[in-house]
């Protein structure tokens, strides 16, 4: 067990201000003067206390792709980037479609021990959208799977998703979705507008997103399932979620920090570091994006963390991967975005971050926890003054492919203790080392 | 100029002056020597990652016939397919001390990236990249427009010129290059094409869209006619295809003898090749009088020299 | 030495003189093309076909001069920045077998004659190709006259020779500046 640690003159939540008095894994008081003799003190003025992050949406790549992410380097990625726990989607190689898998990442998870590590079980088996894979196995394993994802590629069956939605149930399972009608989706490379014209890029409609949310939401108030949408990214999925929620569908959703910062605009370089799925869009579902998390629409943020080696994005756009890496710069995304904005404030970060993410994959009994006496100690601290600019080498992810490179933003995760144990800590915080 | 790889963002003088210096190219090509001496010493790469011999020949007589070493690298495991990367190909080129490189690739884009990656020093001619740009193709497409219509034409653009291009917009870089190239250059252009060979977003581009060619015919005094290849695989994929037939494609957008014989009488009839005679443009019509099909390719080859000439013969590329 | 050096009535003179000297030396003007070479030798070919017409009046000045580019020969390309091509007319009955009179305003190094001589040679093949220039200022980094000199004027590299002509820049001088001094 770690030595006691005092966390003084915090802002819990951006609120008040405390000491975190951490011992045993748990908060054990609010107060300095009750630590214990042997405890490292560290000032904590300045600083921003969450409970610790956790992630809806990361690929960690292993087994498989270990060439662009590791359980290790993705795990110690996310404790940089303020994380005690991330979902690890099923995309692997062999697919997360069974117990064996499943359960080998997350004692893998278990080994490194930097974040909890929740595996995210297939919906349909290897991912290809034909059968169900067998998720009472998955949920009944060591690994305890409740959200389950194709991700990548979408449920795109409608009588498929309407089985997942109903037979999830049985085990308070989640069906998340990659909402993307495959065949208005062929080829396509970036969003389909005005800029895709000019770069003579095939386009990715919105409607593309827009009517498999609508389908699915249907589905879901027809069948009672619980349905999570994931990376939302037009002004017409927020309004169809909206609309949903409105009607009492049990639906969820999740805003990216690059739909909420970066455009279409972003494309005219053709550089590949914004090459992702869904695309970026235009400015307008920006706005939209943001306000529906703004108002709740949108329940939490989510990374979508999705790592790829050099050689993948070192290339011409149409022959690049999607996707962008995102665990160590959620939070000064977030920030800069939403809470410098006055759109969000702290309290609302540890919502969106932490506590709905975990209620959400039902790991709300170890995260997203309250910070108060007797909770576990998965604390996350921010500096929202500690700006600084993105660079290639600065990442503990295996991977480099960072749309934000070169970009200054406003804050960044200090520290984060897993159950009291400091998992990540900056320069400042050195005296936890021990 | 560095490179030339789009007409988007060109300046009118830049544009006037491509123009102008094709000119002067042209003039040499009629004498008994055509070989200059201008570019001796320097070394032209063709890089094609897709085919086409035409473009490719135009500017291999381009760069020869300005003294310019050739070397012809035609890439076809393109990275797309997993061959050799762009990047480690670029890489090669730079060793081999290309002063140009010109490429033809299927992925939009990829000339942008090989100018701006930092592979290579020299200059990039994009000679068609996926549906984005055909630089080379549009000044040739403007020059030969410009000769034919513009009385004394040098230092002048194509004011108050009407152009329609008729066809596949959506797949085309021709159309894109052209768009930009002949608005800068003062002319109106008109679009002629059903919206599903029209790209979504074409309502923010400075021209007219008219969905049928004869409404094109009647609504505006066209200088000059483009008609656009047609790939017959768009219109017989089934569900993937963007027209019911190439029969009703020919009846509703192909240029024939009585839809020519309704253009004003001084009217041109371009096309970028190579024609599907038959299909987008009748016999009559791409073999009478109206058609500079033929100037066109003859122009190909002064006009890249004129690019190649710019590019390469100052102090900036040396 | 700064200011003008020639008045529009010394380059009248001159030139009155260099059409004398052309018609001399060829025993008439039968065979003669006169090439100027762009800019400010264009306007002085035109001029000198003037002069030699009035002299012997069976000489077609119109189809007698013409202009020759020299830019796409030359060998200093790469040290400047991109230079517009000018254009280059040869008078009809072309250059073969005839008397070529380059002409231009100054000359200097003997480079730009140098690649006047190489356009000219994939023209065609003259029988003799002569050089008249307004100015000769000396420095030449190559071997290379002129036939017919308008003035000699003794400069330093440090001096720069600038040629006005009506056509071109509304008056006729020549003067020399220091450079730097403007
Ligand atoms: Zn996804």
């Amino acid at each position: 067990m770690s030595r006691p640690i005092v966390i003084t003159n915090v802002s819990l939540y951006g609120e008040e201000t405390a000491d975190l008095v951490i011992a045993d894994g748990a908060i054990t008081s609010l107060s300095a003067a009750d630590a214990p003799a042997d405890a490292v003190t560290v000032d904590g003025s300045g600083l921003v206390a969450l409970p610790g992050l956790v992630d809806l949406h990361t690929h960690l790549r292993e087994p498989g792709r270990e060439d662009s992410e590791t359980i290790e380097t993705g795990s110690r990625a996310a404790a940089k980037g303020g994380f005690t726990a991330v979902h690890a989607m099923a995309n692997t190689t062999p697919v997360a479609d069974t117990a064996g898998v499943v359960e080998q990442v997350y004692s893998r998870g278990k080994e490194i021990g930097l974040v909890d590590v929740y595996p995210v079980g297939a919906v349909t088996v290897g991912l290809a959208g034909e059968h169900l894979s067998e998720m009472g196995a998955m949920a009944d394993s060591r690994a305890r799977v409740r959200v389950f994802s194709d991700d990548g590629k979408p449920v795109a069956d409608p009588v498929l998703m309407r089985r997942a939605l109903e037979y999830a149930k049985t085990f308070g399972g989640v069906v998340v979705q990659h909402a993307q009608e495959p065949r208005l989706t062929e080829g396509a490379q970036m969003h389909e507008g005005i800029v895709s014209a000019e770069l003579g890029l095939a386009g990715w409609p919105a409607v593309a997103e827009e009517s498999i949310i609508a389908r699915d939401v249907l589905l879901a108030g027809h069948v009672g399932g619980r349905y999570h949408v994931q990376h939302v990214s037009t002004e017409g999925s927020v309004d169809i979620i909206r609309w949903a929620k409105s009607r009492g569908i049990d639906v969820t959703a999740e805003a990216t920090p690059h739909h909420l910062l970066l455009t279409d605009e972003n494309a005219r370089g053709y550089d590949p570091r914004f090459k992702v799925n869904p695309p970026l869009r235009p400015q307008r579902d920006v706005d939209a994006v943001r306000a529906g998390l703004e108002d709740g629409t949108l329940d939490i943020v989510a990374t979508d963390h999705a790592p790829h080696p050099t050689e993948d994005k070192d290339c011409e756009w149409a022959a690049a991967a999607f996707g962008m890496i995102g665990l160590e710069t959620a939070v000064g995304v977030l920030q800069k975005v939403m809470v410098d904005t006055g759109r969000l404030t702290w309290r609302d970060v540890a919502r969106v971050l932490s506590e709905t993410p975990a209620r959400i994959g039902r790991v709300d009994e170890e995260h997203g926890r309250p910070l108060a006496v007797g909770e576990p100690a998965n604390v996350t601290l921010i500096d929202p003054a500690d700006a600084w600019t993105v660079e290639r080498d600065g990442f503990a992810s295996r991977s480099s492919n960072s749309p934000y490179i070169g970009m200054e933003l406003p804050g960044r995760a200090v520290a984060t203790f897993l159950r009291g144990t400091p998992t990540y800590y900056s320069a400042r915080f050195q005296e936890v080392a021990q | 100029m560095k490179h030339l790889l789009g007409t988007d963002g060109m300046s009118r003088e830049d544009a006037v002056l491509l123009l102008d210096t094709a000119a002067q190219m042209a003039a040499t090509q009629e004498r008994e020597v055509r070989k200059l001496p201008t570019l001796r010493g320097k070394t032209v790469v063709n890089l094609f990652f897709e085919d086409s011999t035409r473009t490719r020949i135009s500017f291999e007589a381009a760069a020869k016939r300005l003294s310019a070493d050739v070397i012809n690298f035609s890439a076809k495991g393109s990275s797309v397919s997993k061959g050799e990367s762009l990047k480690d190909t670029a890489l090669t080129l730079q060793a081999m001390g290309a002063d140009a490189v010109v490429i033809r690739h299927s992925a939009s884009g990829a000339a942008y990236q090989l100018a701006h990656s930092g592979w290579l020093r020299g200059s990039v001619l994009n000679a068609g990249d996926g549906t984005h740009q055909h630089p080379t193709q549009a000044l040739l497409d403007a020059f030969t427009a410009r000769r034919r219509l513009v009385d004394d034409p040098e230092g002048k653009g194509l004011d108050g010129l009407t152009l329609a291009i008729v066809g596949d917009v959506l797949h085309s870089r021709v159309v894109r290059s052209n768009v930009s190239l002949w608005t800068t250059l003062g002319a109106k252009v008109v679009l002629v094409a059903p919206p599903t060979l029209l790209p979504v977003g074409v309502s923010t581009w400075p021209v007219e869209v008219v969905h049928r060619l004869d409404h094109a015919i009647d609504r505006f005094d066209l200088d000059a006619v483009m008609m656009l290849r047609v790939q017959r695989e768009r219109m017989t994929g089934g569900g993937d295809a963007f027209f019911p037939s190439p029969e009703e494609y020919t009846r509703l957008y192909g240029l024939d003898r009585s839809r020519m014989d309704r253009l004003p009488s001084h009217a041109i009839v371009m096309h970028p090749g190579p024609m599907n005679r038959g299909l987008e443009i009748a016999a009559e019509a791409a073999d009478s009088d109206r058609s500079v099909i033929v100037e066109q390719v003859a122009n190909g080859v002064a006009v890249r020299m004129a690019a190649l000439y710019l590019l390469l013969a100052g102090e900036e590329a040396a | 030495m700064s200011g003008t050096i020639m008045s529009a009535a010394d380059i009248h003179r001159a030139l009155t003189r260099i059409a004398h000297e052309v018609i001399e030396r060829n025993e008439g003007a039968d065979d003669i093309v006169l090439l100027g070479i762009p800019t400010r030798g264009e306007p002085l070919a035109t001029r000198l076909g003037e002069r030699i017409a009035s002299v012997e009046p069976g000489f077609d000045a119109a189809a007698s001069v013409g202009a020759i580019d020299i830019t796409m020969y030359r060998d200093d390309l790469h040290r400047q920045p991109t230079r517009p091509i000018g254009s280059t007319k040869v008078p009809d009955r072309g250059i073969d077998d005839r008397i070529v009179v380059l002409v231009d305003d100054v000359l200097h190094t003997g480079r730009t004659i140098r690649a006047a001589l190489d356009a000219i040679k994939d023209l065609g093949r003259p029988r003799a190709v002569q050089l008249a220039a307004l100015v000769d200022r000396g420095h030449r980094e190559l071997p290379i006259r002129a036939d017919f000199v308008g003035k000699n004027l003794p400069t330093s590299r440090r001096e720069r020779v600038d040629v006005h002509l009506s056509e071109i820049d509304g008056e006729d001088a020549v003067m020399v500046t220091e450079r730097g001094d403007k």
